[in-house]
Formats: structure tokens, C-alpha cells, sequence
């Protein structure tokens, strides 16, 4: 047996189009490695199925130089037998390869000590429907991509800017079947489009990222980072210290995803979570409340876990309080409490995370927030943020592309950007006021519902030369 | 392999291509690690395809696919020339590639044992060993192993006549001890941070890192930082350790070099660099001590940035950097070397996998060794701080302004190393640090240290870089700011 991918005769722009398989034929690939198990006399088996197709339009100095598409399918096993697990992937589904591959997993299973907590495969689950395929999004072309990106280089040139970025669009989907009878199965659809405007040594940014390309409007994105670029202008160097900040979404967002670990009960087991001794503590400033929800309606994401455990919504910090961690099947044994559906595929040895933060926003607009600051710093986004210290969670970094002084309630003019070292603990108790939230995106997490804030004190620590 | 190659191209020729080429790669994994005396990941993957990039009407095209059927790479390489079309929709000027030689090769990395083939209870075995050695030290609350090996085979061939077939053997190790008491967590990790020690070869390198010697070590460091004291905020002479010197290479040398950096294209992610095409040959970028190099040849030892051919089959080369502290050499490719009036490409193209599209990366980018010992350095040195084994790392995104921090640190005095300090961290500017370095340790503490883990590109590809390093001095360095008004 081997399934083809569906590569329509029809073209677009001279360009095969190429599809997602129907689900039934990832279904039947995991029906089959189930046969081949049960032949095998493996008692347990889950099997994932995950399918991707992808393309991207990379643009640099007004001009496309990277233009990438790629499609592929992966099957992954594990196989349970008297208390040893292991996981064997691979791209190849012919029956062969497939029963290859549930060979090896046994024998890589065979070759270690038994492991007394490892649980059976969990049963059949009941999940709540998402609708996150959008046929514009699969069916946006190369040429589409890339008159888009065209237009916004043209908005660029006109300025006497140089704009770089990326145009990508895909479609994935995902089906997990088990020996227990458990059948999942999710696609979705996603776009990006990121710009990035110089003018000179100034440069600013802007992103978006959806489900719905219909949602991304390019040329709004390359004028925002235009207009910025051109307030970036010679940049004034000022004084490291503790500043009041305006983080936009981004910024927040790339700093609050280095949390996300922290609120996994095996994180706090193993004590390398910074919420390790302050579950149930007042921790954050009261004006924070972070959720993990999978079914909101601008999050992306499978409402099913690593194990095909259905998804939980859960509240983690209520008015500043740490209120609850996310449990893997095996962490909410140990803890004695009911999974939450947040666990990574097993085996692993990092439990389980929450992949859909949505941060709770305010009312105060970015704009209301300039005014009522006396001196202060815009900061459009973050870069290259990584863990000083993992208890007092002090993140170092850059502000990029795009840092504004504001004075007297208004943007004065650039800034040289800066370093911080900053404890993001200490920054979600310094929030002065929050934004409406919405979904955003950066570079260093993943994306996230999450307001914009206005932060006291706000240590930056060095500035750079540019 | 070879005739889905042959198919592929002839298809874009057909459809108007011209340049293709085309790689057929096959990548073998295994993961294990543990954690706390149990088995962690247990886990083995391959996955086989084929990624073609063309050019036609003067614009560039990639395409990949893993069905290896005739229809599939057919259907593959019509979608990149349909790509490479709708390119030159917004393109300034044709793409041009500096002339190349055609190859018929195969080559093979070195690897005396075949880590695929030790069973797995020997490699399961040792690491549980390990790990019981870090954690039965009292203080420890976390001890952690892990091993990956990686078999990557690679067909390549282009319009232009080569075939080159290419096979690396990667294999990589490291164990890591965590206390957590109080309000603080420390760590520390052999032989080195975030994976350990990589290199292209077999299991032999395993054998030779000596877990269980080093296991109780560092676990017994790991406790005994929660008593040091704080490091200090000061400008203080610097020592670093090899394993840092290296991260320091890749982040404040490696990536500035990269010639696609320099000419803006990756200013949406990755960044640019504060090497503008004006320095060449006459930026004084180090002291006249510091010698660096970018060397892809197996000569230069068994790094991640060793091969025969690059991913657009451009022959390993040795490229001067820094020579006498002065900047001399990017890492280019054939679209970008006539860029910086080379006649040749520097052979830096590199890809993660078949589906991802090569890319300037860095190779083996190397301090050369200079005259010290290490005894002799610390016995020259008053007053300074050693720092050791990476713990953070960030730098700006032209490369200017860096921030390190390290696991471990040890005050030295009067010539001697003295009292262990924690939370160490330094920071600087790229040349100013570069400058102020006034000794390299020798051939003896040198050391092909292996990054496997460097992110960059849209859509994002993870490489293994090399970076040869010993222990080396540094004066007037700003000391602590990480740590500073918390």
C-alpha cells in the first residue's frame, strides 16, 4: 500500500497544484501499521500521521531571492510491551517500510529497563470540533504570494526604503489512531507575512499570522513598517537604566513565551520551573491573567495532545495569582489530579507544555498609553532573548527595529536600541495598563493571544551602536 | 538515487530551467536520553526526498517532495521552475553564479565505529550510569544524559554535469547536573552545555568523553555554586574556556562573515551585519594575535563544518578570516562571490535537509592555536575571572553588542585559579572585545568544538557548525551586567 499525495492535473499560474490527502487515507496508513502490530503480537500501539505543505516567498532589497515550497508526510509509531515504549518515524509508508519500522521500534523498546509508570494507551476520547481550514489559504499560489510581495517592495522603493521579509502559506493535517480504539484527527491552514522596512541604518517591522490568509492584508503591514522607518531617523543614544516601556504585542509575546515551560507539572516536579515553590502565590501584578485555551477562536492548534488526549482549557494566573499547572496523563498520576490534555508525544522526558496562551488584555490603547507617559520608550519587538536565570527568570535581549522615546505623552523621535536583563516575573507585577488583546507574532515563541502594556522600570542594561 | 536526480533535471530543462540542481538526501536519527535515573526519549527516525532549485527567467525556484516516484520528482521540479517564474515577477536583475568545476565523486566522512550499529543496551547503558553518578551527589535534583547520532546521506547533481555522493556519520553527547535550593537554580554540564560535544564521526567519540569520570564532577559543582559567591560587576581581565571561546567565535566572527547577512538578505530574521562590503581587507577586527579561519576540509578535523562538496557542490575550502588580527574573507557562495570580486565561490552553501533550500552557513570557523599553556596563561595572569561552559547567549542583530553568560566561574589571583563564583556573565562590543585579546592558549587545549544547533533562515533550518577554540585572555572586559540592578 502506498497512498499518493493528490497532484492535480489542473494548474494555476503553471504551477501544479498540490493537496492534502483526503483523511481516510491517513487513516488507512494507521490501520495498517495497527494490523502489522497486532500481527506482530505487539499488545499496544499508537501510531501519528502528519501531513505538511508548505511554501514561502522570501524578499530582500526590493526583490524576491528565496521562493520554496515543500510537501511531505510522516508516520510515527510507538509501540507499548511490558512496560518499554519507543518511537520510530519515518516518510516511507510502503507496507514494508511500515512494518520495518514497527520492528525497530520494538527492538529499540527491548533494549532498556522497564518502567513501572509507564501507563497503558489511553481509549477512545470525545473532542470538540475546531474549523481552522481555509480553502483561500491552501489555494493561495506562488504568483499570488509573490504579487503581494511585489506590491509592498514597490511601496518601499517609492519611500526610498529597502524592504525584506517573507509571504508563506500551508496546510497541515494530523490524524492519531491506538490500538485502544482512540481516533483523532485535525488540518489546518496558516499564512505569515513579516516586513521588515530600512531606511538608512533605521529599520522597523511588522507581522501578522493567521489561519485565513483573508485575514493578512500585506500592504497595511508594509505601510505601518514603513512610516516607523521613517521615524526611526537618527536615533538618539541614551543612558542604560530602568525605563517605563510600551511593549507592542510582539515584544510581549516573545517574552512571556519563555514561561510557557514553566507551568508544566513536570517542569515543577523535576524543580527547573521558576514557579517551583509559588504555585497559588500573588507572583504577578493583579491586572494578569493568563489561559491556556486551545478553542479560542483565534488561536490555531489540534484539540488533542501528544497521547490524543482531548485539550482542557485551563487558567493559569488569575489576577496575578498562580492558579493551575498542565498535566500529561503520566504527571497527572503522580500529582493525583485529572490530565489536562497538554502532553508532548512519548516518550519524552519534558512532560507537557501549554501550547495556546491567551494572555487577558485591558482597554488602554497603544496610543492612550504614548499619552499618559512622560518619558518612556516604544519598543515594536525583541530580539534574541535567552534565559540569564532560570528562577528569578531574567531574560536578556535586544530591543529591534523599531525603539521610539517618547516625552511628554508623545513619540519624539528614535532611539539607539538597547540590552536588557530583565525578570519577567518582576515585569508582569510592574504592568501599568493593558491593550485589547489579539493574535500576535514575533521570532522567538510561538504565536499567542496577547495585549500590548505599558511597563514601569524595565531594565535596560546596555546600548548598542545602532 | 541518481535517476531520480537525472529525471528531475531533465524535467525543468524541459520547462525552460537554466541552472537545476538537485538533492536526494536520506537522514537517519537516533535520540536517547534520560533523566533522573529513567529513560527519557527513546527514538530512531529516516526520512528520504528530494529538493530541486532552479533558475529560469532569471529567478530562483525550490521545490522538494519525498514522493521518489517519476511522477513525484516530475511533478516536483515543474512546481520549482513554475516558482522560479513567478519570481521573476519581482526580481531587479538575473540571477548569476561565478563559474564552478563539474565533480563525479564520492566521499565519506570519517567514522570508525558506525554509532547505528553499537547496541543500544551499551549506549543505554552508559548514560544511565552517568546519570546515577550525578544524582546519588547530594544537592542534585535533576540529572540529565543525552546521545544523538545522525547518518545523512546526500546525492547531489546539477545541470552543469556533477554527481556527488556524500556521507556524514554525526555523533554527539553530554550530561548535565541541576540543584535547585532555595531561590536558585544551578547547573552544570560535561563536556559541554545544551547537547554536549559533537562531531563528525562514530561512537568512538563516546567512548572517549569519559562520562563516568567527569559525571560526579559536575554534579558536585553544581551544589557547591549555591555557595559561591555572586560574581562580581566590574571591567576585569578575562579568561575564557575553550568550549566558550568557541560559542564566542560562532556568534561574534561566524555569523558577521556570512555574505548573505552582509548584503541585507536575511534583515527580516537572522539580521545584517556590521561587516558592510567596505571592511574587506581593512578592518582591524581582532589584535594582532587573533587568527581565524573558516576551513570545511577534513584537515582541519572532524567538525560539523566538515565536507567534500557544499550543498551547491562546490569543493571544501580553507578560508582566511582573520589573518594578524585584520578582516580578510566572507563566506560566500556561487550567487554571492562575485560580490566581493572572487572569482570562486567559498563553498558555504549548506542545507539541513531535502526539503529545505541551501544556504550561506558557516563551516568550521577556528581561532588558530597560539603559544600559551593554560598553567603558563593563569600563572601570568594578577587578577582576572576564568569563566567556563555556556549558560545564555545574545548579541544584537548586526553583531555589534553581545551579552554571554556561564555556568561556572573562578576568580584567579596573584597567578593562581582561587574561589568558584556563580551567575558569571560578560558583555561587549565585537571589535572592542576582539581587540583586547593578548593570548590564545595552544595546540594542546585546542579543541574542534561542535555547535549543533544554529538556527537560521526562512522557513527555519538547524546546522551543525565547528569551531575550533582554545582557552584564551582577555583585558578590560565589562563583567556582571547581566546580574546588575536586579
Amino acid at each position: 500500500m502506498s497512498p499518493r499525495r493528490q497532484q492535480h492535473a489542473t494548474k494555476r499560474g503553471d504551477a501544479p497544484v498540490v493537496a492534502l490527502r483526503p483523511e481516510r487515507e491517513l487513516h488507512k496508513i494507521g490501520s495498517t501499521v495497527l494490523r502489522l502490530a497486532k500481527e506482530r503480537g505487539v499488545p499496544e500501539a499508537e501510531v501519528h500521521i502528519d501531513e505538511n505543505i508548505q511554501a514561502l516567498t522570501r524578499f530582500a532589497n526590493n526583490t524576491i531571492h528565496q521562493h520554496v515550497a515543500e510537501q511531505g508526510l510522516v508516520v510515527s509509531i510507538r509501540t507499548v510491551v511490558d512496560g518499554r515504549t519507543a518511537r520510530v518515524t519515518t516518510n516511507r509508508v510502503d507496507e514494508d517500510a511500515l512494518r520495518a519500522a514497527v520492528e525497530s521500534c520494538l527492538s529499540l523498546a527491548a533494549h532498556q529497563p522497564k518502567d513501572s509508570r509507564l501507563l497503558p494507551l489511553p481509549g477512545k476520547q470525545n473532542y470538540r470540533a475546531v474549523h481552522r481550514f481555509h480553502a483561500a489559504t491552501a489555494s493561495l499560489t506562488a504568483e499570488e504570494r509573490a504579487r503581494a510581495v511585489k506590491r509592498a517592495c514597490q511601496l518601499a522603493e517609492r519611500q526610498g526604503q529597502v524592504a525584506a521579509g517573507i509571504f508563506s502559506s500551508g496546510q497541515s493535517q494530523s490524524v492519531l489512531v491506538n490500538s485502544r480504539g482512540l481516533s483523532a484527527a485535525y488540518r489546518q491552514t496558516n499564512s505569515s507575512f513579516s516586513i521588515t522596512q530600512q531606511q538608512g541604518s533605521a529599520a522597523s517591522w511588522a507581522k501578522a499570522n493567521a489561519g485565513d490568509v483573508r485575514e493578512i492584508d500585506p500592504l497595511r503591514l508594509a505601510k505601518i513598517a514603513r512610516e516607523k522607518a521613517v521615524r526611526a531617523q537618527n536615533p538618539v543614544e541614551l543612558a542604560p537604566g530602568r525605563f517605563t516601556v510600551i511593549l507592542e504585542p510582539a515584544a510581549v509575546l516573545d517574552l512571556v513565551g519563555f514561561l510557557f515551560y514553566d507551568f508544566a507539572a513536570t517542569a515543577v516536579a523535576d524543580k527547573r520551573s521558576c514557579l517551583s515553590g509559588r504555585l497559588g502565590k500573588a507572583i504577578f501584578g493583579k491586572n494578569v491573567t493568563i489561559i491556556d485555551d486551545a478553542y479560542h477562536p483565534q488561536q490555531l492548534g489540534a484539540p488533542f495532545d501528544g497521547e490524543g488526549v482531548a485539550r482542557q482549557r485551563v487558567v493559569l494566573v488569575e489576577r496575578g495569582v498562580v492558579k493551575n499547572l498542565v498535566y500529561s496523563r503520566r504527571s497527572a498520576k503522580r500529582a493525583g489530579v485529572k490530565g489536562t490534555g497538554h502532553g508532548f508525544p512519548l516518550p519524552n522526558e519534558y512532560g507537557e507544555a501549554p501550547l495556546n496562551l491567551v494572555v487577558g488584555g485591558g482597554d488602554t490603547s497603544v496610543e492612550e498609553m504614548i499619552a499618559s507617559t512622560d518619558r518612556g520608550l516604544l519598543v515594536t519587538r525583541l530580539w534574541y532573548i535567552r534565559e540569564v536565570d532560570p528562577y528569578e527568570k531574567i531574560m536578556t535581549g535586544m530591543t529591534r527595529d523599531g525603539l521610539f522615546l517618547i516625552e511628554n505623552g508623545k513619540i519624539t523621535q528614535g532611539a539607539r536600541n538597547f540590552r536588557f536583563n530583565q525578570s519577567v516575573l518582576e515585569m508582569l507585577r510592574n504592568v501599568e495598563c493593558l491593550g485589547p488583546a489579539g493574535r500576535a507574532t514575533g521570532e522567538e515563541a510561538f504565536e499567542m493571544v496577547v495585549p500590548p502594556m505599558k511597563i514601569r522600570d524595565f531594565h535596560l542594561s546596555e546600548v548598542t551602536k545602532f | 538515487m541518481w535517476e531520480y536526480c537525472e529525471n528531475s533535471l531533465e524535467i525543468a530543462r524541459l520547462r525552460g530551467a537554466t541552472y537545476a540542481d538537485v538533492r536526494v538526501m536520506h537522514l537517519r536519527q537516533r535520540d536517547l536520553t534520560t533523566k533522573s535515573g529513567r529513560v527519557g526519549t527513546l527514538g530512531q527516525s529516516e526520512s528520504i526526498g528530494l529538493g530541486i532549485r532552479v533558475v529560469a527567467n532569471g529567478a530562483w525556484g525550490f521545490a522538494s517532495t519525498d514522493q521518489l516516484t517519476r511522477e513525484g520528482v516530475a511533478l516536483c521540479a515543474a512546481q520549482a521552475v513554475a516558482i522560479a517564474r513567478s519570481s521573476a515577477l519581482a526580481k531587479k536583475e538575473n540571477v548569476r553564479l561565478v563559474p564552478e568545476g563539474t565533480y563525479v565523486d564520492s566521499w565519506q566522512g570519517p567514522c570508525l565505529k558506525d554509532p547505528f550499529e553499537i547496541p543500544l543496551e551499551t549506549q543505554i547503558d552508559l548514560l544511565l550510569a552517568a546519570d546515577r553518578a550525578m544524582h546519588k551527589v547530594k544537592g542534585v535534583t535533576l540529572s540529565e544524559t543525552d546521545m544523538q547520532f545522525r547518518k545523512i546521506d546526500t546525492w547531489f547533481a546539477s545541470s552543469s554535469g556533477s554527481k556527488i555522493h556524500q556521507r556524514r556519520v554525526i555523533s554527539g553527547c553530554g550530561i548535565v547536573a541541576t540543584a535547585f535550593q532555595g531561590d536558585a537554580i544551578q547547573k552544570r554540564s560535561y563536556p559541554n552545555s545544551f547537547g554536549g560535544q559533537h562531531v563528525l564521526g562514530g561512537y568512538e567519540l563516546i567512548e572517549s568523553m569519559d562520562l563516568l569520570r567527569h559525571a560526579p564532577r559536575v554534579a558536585e559543582e553544581a551544589v557547591a555554586l549555591h555557595s559561591a559567591p555572586q560574581c562580581p560587576e566590574k571591567q576585569s581581565t578575562l579568561i575564557l574556556g575553550g568550549s566558550q571561546l568557541g560559542l564566542q567565535i560562532h556568534e561574534s566572527i561566524g555569523h558577521p562573515i556570512e555574505l548573505d547577512r552582509v548584503l541585507g538578505q536575511e534583515a527580516n530574521f537572522a539580521g545584517t551585519s556590521f561587516l558592510t562590503l567596505d571592511q574587506l581587507h581593512k578592518l582591524r577586527y581582532a589584535s594582532p594575535i587573533v587568527n581565524v579561519v573558516a576551513d570545511a576540509r577534513i584537515a582541519h578535523g572532524p567538525g560539523l563544518g566538515t565536507f567534500a562538496y557544499d550543498d551547491e557542490g562546490v569543493p571544501a575550502q580553507c578560508i582566511e578570516v582573520i589573518r594578524d588580527g585584520e578582516f580578510h574573507g566572507y563566506l560566500s557562495s556561487r550567487e554571492t562571490a562575485h560580490l566581493v570580486g572572487l572569482p570562486r565561490s567559498g563553498g558555504t552553501m549548506r542545507t539541513e535537509g531535502w526539503n529545505r533550500l541551501p544556504m550561506i552557513r558557516m563551516t568550521n570557523i577556528s581561532i588558530l592555536p597560539g603559544p600559551w599553556t593554560v598553567e603558563n596563561l593563569i600563572a601570568d595572569t594578577d587578577d582576572a575571572i576564568l569563566m567556563d561552559t555556556n549558560r545564555s547567549w545574545s548579541i544584537d542583530d548586526r553583531r555589534y553588542q553581545f551579552q554571554f553568560s556561564t555556568e561556572i566561574a573562578w576568580e584567579i589571583k596573584g597567578g593562581k585559579k582561587s574561589r568558584m563564583l556563580k551567575n558569571p556573565s560578560y558583555s561587549g562590543i565585537t571589535t572592542e572585545f576582539w581587540n583586547s585579546c593578548d593570548a590564545v592558549c595552544n595546540a594542546d587545549h585546542w579543541v574542534l568544538w561542535g555547535t549543533p544547533n544554529c538556527g537560521k533562515g526562512q522557513p527555519m533550518q538547524v546546522m551543525g557548525t565547528g569551531h575550533g577554540a582554545a582557552p584564551a585572555r582577555f583585558r578590560n572586559v565589562k563583567i556582571g551586567a547581566a546580574f546588575s540592578n536586579q
